[in-house]
């Protein structure tokens, strides 16, 4: 009698604590796992406030396949490990159907395996280029590499006949990854690197690693891969040296944040800059202008900020999400990574995606434009400038 | 020659910084053998605060003065809300309540002010001043004075006034010192109260060449606390010592040796200190007495 009791009890206690789950609105699960807090939280917050804001907006237009998105984000800190355990959490207590964004590079090498292992798509917004190369399975990449960087660095370098090039990085994943890159590839544009510096992230002066460049014979421009106040700080340094060399920088400090915490220091500063920096400037037959100027439009009335790249990277991670959802007409993970292969050329606001099965990244470097700083505010640079 | 005096003033420069947070961990050691891991979290709030008010439209001076203020009283509160009622316990004990408390001025901190970085310009401007051929920021010149004078004031309050001989007389023996009349729960508030305005006073000197944001105080923490342990523990010449050598270091290290293990050399020193010098360059040997 008793134990009948008890089975009832049981089997009461699984049709209520299942019954919410049946009642519930079909909704289209995702999740990101972004650097919300630590050194790059001037990355990961405006990817936050992105994702939230379009998919409010997606929702409101009546959502992805008739169904609204329930978006989940936790936030790793910058730590990868914290990542990996975030991701774990992601696929199996919130069973989201794909992860829109990592904001880093290292935390999106340390979670891959367990979306590879789930069957997961998951799109970075990192930088580095070992994330689509070698391919991974169920992993995209949003935005150019440090590869595409360098390269499109190296090009403007060589058409102003610069060829001697002193080199400091940043000791970060960021740092060491475009390093390595751009060292790969001198050879091709026939650039000599003269001197090779390091600092650390959180370094406070790096007027000593600057005067050994300065001291480098026949120095003829100094490239920087950084981000964050290192790089406001290194281009301080720089200027109260008094170099008269241009000082070339990485996408990584492409934001109105940078120039506006540097302040004068950044004039004339170089870097390949996606459309939303200067979608503006871009001319009126560009794809890319209007995509951008709509979201540039919407995040500045928001938040009453400047939309930057990286905000306009998780943007687009969405909007690639949302294409191959409706492409395959279906939420099943496999099945949006399989469309996502498909889609086709997809105007974003940082960049024109165009992903393939041996393609991840599916973008090319017409869509990283030079550009430099000029007056307080980024300008677009002509093709002979 | 002017690459040798660059790294020199960069490393004194930097090396200023540490040795006004070391000196605030000496005066708690001082008063209460305890480390107070806190000390770096009063850097950034008086960095914090300033640019805070400065934006918020204050001048520069009286946001500066505003916000020293502030975590002072930040600094009295700490050690009457949470070290004065634990003051029996161990000093483990004490020393995780400061990590809490650490924690929790960071943690508010950002719920309060973001986690963007924030800045106020130069006292002085930014238009660099050439000195002995190399050219220097202002603000530099004004960091490097600054600590300067904060140890000189701080030798004199505690060497001429009472108040801060009662500091020092605490600090050798808080039995005896109870017992000819000093206060001494007052004398360690007071302790927290000044290395409080020497944390935001730094953080006030150098936020315009360094920046600030909500979670700078882990490292320059460890900075500190190295230039303290180098330069000895509870003295504060030692930690003025100590630190300027911690910043030269980094400097030279960076500039003649590999700039790609910057940090490892500021360690490597703490290591050595620990291991070869445990009561530092200047450091006072107390001797337990049984």
């Amino acid at each position: 009698m008793r134990l009948r009791l008890n089975v009832m009890l049981a089997a009461l206690a699984v049709v209520a604590v299942s019954a919410p789950v049946s009642w519930a609105q079909a909704e289209i699960k995702v999740g990101a796992v972004l650097s919300i807090t630590g050194p790059v939280a001037f990355m990961g917050e405006p990817q936050e406030r992105t994702l939230k804001m379009d998919i409010e907006k997606i929702n409101a237009e009546g959502g992805v396949l008739g169904q609204p998105l329930n978006l989940t984000i936790y936030d790793d800190g910058a730590d990868a490990s914290k990542a990996r355990t975030f991701a774990q959490r992601l696929i199996q207590d919130d069973k989201v159907s794909s992860i829109l964004g990592v904001t880093l590079t290292g935390p999106s090498m340390a979670l891959y395996p367990i979306a590879e292992n789930a069957k997961v798509p998951v799109f970075t917004l990192a930088g580095a280029i070992q994330l689509v190369e070698p391919i991974k399975k169920w992993m995209f990449k949003i935005g150019h590499t440090d590869r595409q960087a360098c390269s499109v660095l190296f090009q403007d370098m060589k058409s102003r006949g610069i060829e001697r090039v002193g080199l400091i990085s940043g000791n970060d994943s960021f740092g060491n990854s475009m390093r390595t890159q751009c060292l790969g590839m001198v050879d091709e544009y026939g650039i000599k690197i003269v001197a090779d510096e390091r600092y650390g992230p959180r370094d406070s002066d790096m007027t000593p690693q600057l005067v050994n460049i300065k001291n480098a014979p026949g120095l003829q421009a100094v490239l920087s891969p950084g981000h964050g106040e290192s790089a406001t700080i290194l281009t301080r340094n720089y200027r109260q040296l008094g170099f008269t060399q241009p000082l070339y920088q990485s996408h990584g400090v492409a934001s109105h944040g940078y120039v506006s915490a540097t302040g004068a220091a950044a004039e004339g500063v170089r870097v390949p800059a996606p459309a939303i920096l200067i979608a503006d400037q871009l001319p009126e037959d560009n794809p890319q202008r209007a995509v951008a100027l709509d979201y540039a439009k919407r995040y500045q009335e928001r938040f009453n900020e400047p939309a930057g790249f990286f905000g306009a990277a998780a943007a687009d991670a969405l909007r690639l999400f949302v294409a191959a959802a409706e492409k395959a007409g279906s939420t099943d993970p496999e099945k949006i990574r399989a469309a996502a292969e498909q889609l086709g050329p997809v105007v974003g606001a940082a960049g024109i995606y165009n992903l393939t099965d041996t393609d991840h990244l599916g973008l090319d470097t017409s869509t990283f434009y030079m550009s430099e700083v000029h007056d307080g505010k980024w300008r677009l640079l002509g093709p002979d400038e | 020659m002017t690459t040798l005096l660059h790294f020199v003033f960069s490393g004194l420069v930097v090396g200023g910084i540490y040795a006004l947070v070391g000196l605030g961990f000496t005066l708690t050691y001082d008063a209460m053998r305890i480390i107070n891991v806190t000390q770096a979290e009063f850097v950034m709030l008086g960095g914090m605060l300033t640019a805070v008010l400065f934006g918020a439209g204050f001048p520069l001076w009286g946001a500066a003065v505003i916000a020293i203020l502030i975590t002072i009283v930040v600094g009295l509160l700490m050690y009457r809300l949470t070290i004065a009622p634990a003051k029996e316990d161990d000093h483990v004990g004490l020393i995780i309540i400061t990590f809490g408390v650490a924690i929790f001025i960071e943690g508010l901190t950002k719920v309060l002010f973001g986690k963007q970085m924030l800045q106020f310009p130069p006292f002085s401007g930014r238009e660099s001043i050439p000195i002995l051929g190399i050219n220097v920021q202002p603000q530099a010149i004004w960091m490097l004075v600054g600590a300067l004078l904060v140890f000189l004031v701080l030798h004199v309050f505690q060497t001429r006034f009472l108040s801060g001989q009662a500091m020092r007389a605490t600090s050798a023996n808080p039995l005896a010192a109870n017992l000819v009349g000093i206060k001494t729960s007052r004398i360690i508030a007071m302790a927290f109260g000044i290395s409080a305005a020497i944390g935001a006073i730094a953080g006030v000197l150098m936020t315009p060449i360094t920046l600030v944001r909500y979670d700078i105080g882990i490292l320059l923490g460890i900075k500190g606390f190295a230039a303290a342990m180098l330069g000895g523990l509870g003295n504060p010449l030692g930690a003025l010592v100590g630190g300027l050598l911690v910043g030269l270091l980094e400097s030279l290290g960076a500039g003649y040796i590999s700039s790609a293990y910057k940090d490892a050399f500021a360690f490597i020193v703490l290591i050595g200190a620990l291991t070869f010098l445990p009561h530092g360059l200047l450091g006072k040997k107390y001797v337990e007495r049984v």
